[in-house]
């Protein structure tokens, strides 16, 4: 789960990570009475959206009167802002955050992160805040330094050295904030049980205080249940409906650009599934994980979601039965069929457990638009021919 | 011959009173495996399915002899099981739950490593040695006895792989689900160690998925280390990138982790490797009749 840079900012506070001071706004006026309330003279209007690039798709901008603060507020406010990171669709912005102005004489990098590889989190950091970090990773590898902790042991000083000297902060008293900044944010890490932290820019001020001008926090939605907080910053509009419609039944859905719907149990088959699809000439509509307790309501509800998108010709439904039963598949099938307008063929393939039973299940209801398979193989084929309108 | 686990094995089931620990601990012992008891606190002292329940793991290894575990307790505990496991002595741990926090895994897996006990998942179908034993919930019917090895992130596609193999006319010696999370026990590395070294493995199958980089360390160790024909497939050559493909782990961060750069390394590291799970059979066949 990901929140917004302004609630991110909210938990950097709370562990005394510093940030500039700022307020969330809903309207125009609540943005104008913020910019007042912060005092000052200059204010960082920021659309919420939860992508990076915002400053480049214009939805951060500067403002040096109360009266730009609402006509940046008013502009940004309902405006469908395109990122790299959102599509080219874009995301609605519905929050903009009004920030104070930051003195900035220096960007750096810093985000914690788990290293897969370490088992264990990383700090990254460099000297090339501001800038994309794949792109810096990229073509500068060795303006990016990574110090693994293990949190058996926690932030040791020698961490804290390896950062400072790695940034080149030669100041005492700079290297000092710059070290307790990390070790906060390294806690913070930990205690919430995030997946990602990544501030960037992080700037170093004119009076030598480093200060998080960005912040992005990503969680381990397995471990959601014990943050009861977190989660209460979920922003549903943020989420792709369907895919939240669907995780309510315990179905596991990504909407992709294809023409073949994919119903399937597990990730790695439903994965190897749309791979064969697209090896056989067809495109893939989903990703679909219809998951270990499958029945006739789910198998139902699949299909609902799947056919919302008028782009799909045809159904590929493939089963390897495991703890799911083939015959249960088969008859969420006929039920389906019944609930659900299913105006495009479907081809079912089901192999394991009870998959005779489930054939003899299909056979005899002998429903007009299904299609069985032999196999994966047999099943794709069919699917890719059946999408293209050939029978 | 076969790796890690046989008609020998001795196992422990923990929350084995539970829904799903009775339903496949009952599935096991049809098959075959030497289930010898379980652990649930509180009802030590009773029995289960025929075999004694046991408060702790301690006390559950002295009275049996137990040396593997294996884990149906539900996400927030799995990392309390796993180590209460390796601090009494088991060698083995089969986690089979879904939905463990990640940072519960990284201390259990340091945990484990420190006393020594290997772990297998969380988040994965188990481990089953054909015709001998079976820890975890794949169907046993489709394992027939044979000569190929099968490593694979996912348990359908390890369905699907070992089924494609029998239907060749070959079999599996040990097939091991290792899971789709972030952190995970076995990898690729180990267990492809132990099926060089089983002299009854003749073939290697290795299924993998998007995110992460243990196929790439795969790679990396067969160049150097095994001589066994190996045969892969990395699922997710379609998925976007940044989105999570139903396994926590299974997710292209930035322009890393993604199946191309996996499948690259495999082919130039001397793996057969095949584009669609359809394949997996007849590459087995391929490289078995060479």
């Amino acid at each position: 789960m990901n929140i917004h840079e302004y609630q991110a900012k909210q938990i950097f506070a709370k562990y005394g990570v510093p940030t500039p001071r700022g307020i969330i706004a809903n309207t125009p006026d609540q943005a104008v009475a913020n910019a007042k309330e912060l005092g000052g003279n200059i204010w960082v209007v920021k659309a919420q959206i939860h992508a990076g690039g915002r400053g480049l798709g214009g939805g951060v901008k500067l403002a040096k009167t109360k009266e730009e603060v609402r006509e940046l507020a008013t502009e940004i406010l309902g405006m469908t802002l395109v990122t790299h990171q959102t599509g080219p669709e874009g995301k609605l912005v519905q929050k903009v955050y009004i920030e104070e102005g930051a003195d900035i004489v220096d960007e750096l990098y810093l985000s914690v992160v788990l290293d897969r590889a370490a088992e264990m989190p990383i700090i990254m950091a460099s000297t090339e805040g501001g800038m994309d970090i794949e792109t810096v990773a990229h073509d500068t590898p060795e303006k990016i330094i990574k110090i693994a902790v293990d949190p058996a042991f926690g932030f040791q000083g020698y961490h804290g050295r390896e950062l400072v000297f790695g940034l080149g902060i030669t100041d005492k008293n700079e290297q000092k904030k710059m070290i307790d900044f990390a070790k906060k944010l390294y806690t913070l890490y930990m205690e919430n049980d995030a997946e990602m932290i990544e501030i960037n820019p992080l700037i170093k001020t004119g009076s030598g205080d480093f200060i998080a001008l960005d912040g992005k926090m990503g969680f381990d939605d397995s471990a959601l249940g014990r943050h009861p907080d977190i989660e209460d910053m979920r922003d549903i509009s943020e989420e792709d409906p369907d895919e939240r419609e669907a995780s309510q039944y315990g179905l596991s859905y990504i909407a992709l650009d294809g023409e073949i719907g994919c119903m399937v149990n597990g990730a790695g088959l439903a994965m190897g599934t749309m791979d064969t699809i697209n090896y056989m000439g067809g495109t893939p509509a989903n990703f679909l994980d219809v998951g270990g307790s499958a029945n006739a309501e789910t198998v139902a509800k699949g299909f609902e979601i799947i056919l919302k998108n008028p782009k799909v010709k045809a159904i590929f439904v493939n089963i390897f039965g495991g703890i799911v039963r083939c015959d249960r598949i088969a008859n969420g099938i006929l039920e389906a069929t019944k609930l659900v307008d299913v105006h495009v063929p479907v081809i079912v393939r089901l192999d394991g457990t009870n998959a005779a039973e489930a054939a003899v299940i299909l056979q005899n209801a002998n429903i007009a638009n299904v299609i069985t398979a032999t196999d994966l193989a047999d099943g794709a084929a069919k699917a890719v021919a059946a999408a293209k309108g050939e029978k | 011959m076969s790796i890690l686990v046989n008609k020998n094995t001795k196992v422990i089931v923990q929350g084995f009173t539970g829904g799903e620990g009775t339903f496949h601990a009952e599935q096991c012992m049809a098959y075959g495996t030497d289930i010898v008891g379980g652990v649930t606190p509180g009802k030590g002292g009773q029995t289960h399915l025929g075999k004694p329940v046991f408060n702790t793991v301690k006390e559950a290894v002295k009275a049996t002899g137990a040396t593997v575990s294996m884990v149906f307790v539900p996400p927030a505990f799995v990392a309390d099981a796993v180590m209460e496991a390796a601090a009494a002595g088991i060698e083995l741990a089969v986690v089979i739950t879904e939905g463990a926090p990640v940072r519960d895994m990284q201390a259990a897996k340091a945990c484990a490593t420190k006393h020594g006990m290997m772990t297998i998942g969380p988040n994965c179908p188990g481990i089953i040695t054909a015709d001998e034993c079976k820890i975890g919930i794949m169907p046993g019917s489709i394992f027939k006895k044979g000569n190929v090895g099968l490593i694979s992130k996912s348990g359908t596609l390890t369905y699907e792989g070992a089924n494609q193999v029998c239907n060749e006319g070959f079999g599996i010696t040990t097939a091991v689900g290792i899971g789709g999370d972030p952190i995970i026990g076995l990898s690729y590395k180990q267990l492809l160690g132990m099926f060089e070294a089983d002299p009854e493995t003749h073939a290697i199958v290795m299924i993998g998925e998007i995110g992460g980089d243990l196929e790439i360390q795969a790679a990396a160790y067969i160049k150097d280390n095994v001589t066994k024909p190996v045969v892969a497939f990395i699922a997710g050559q379609s998925a976007p990138a940044g989105k999570r493909m139903g396994h926590a782990g299974a997710i292209i961060s930035g322009s890393a982790g993604t199946a191309k750069e996996k499948m690259d390394a495999l082919s130039a590291a001397g793996v057969k490797v095949v584009v669609s799970p359809a394949e997996i059979g007849k590459a087995v066949k391929e490289v078995l009749s060479k």
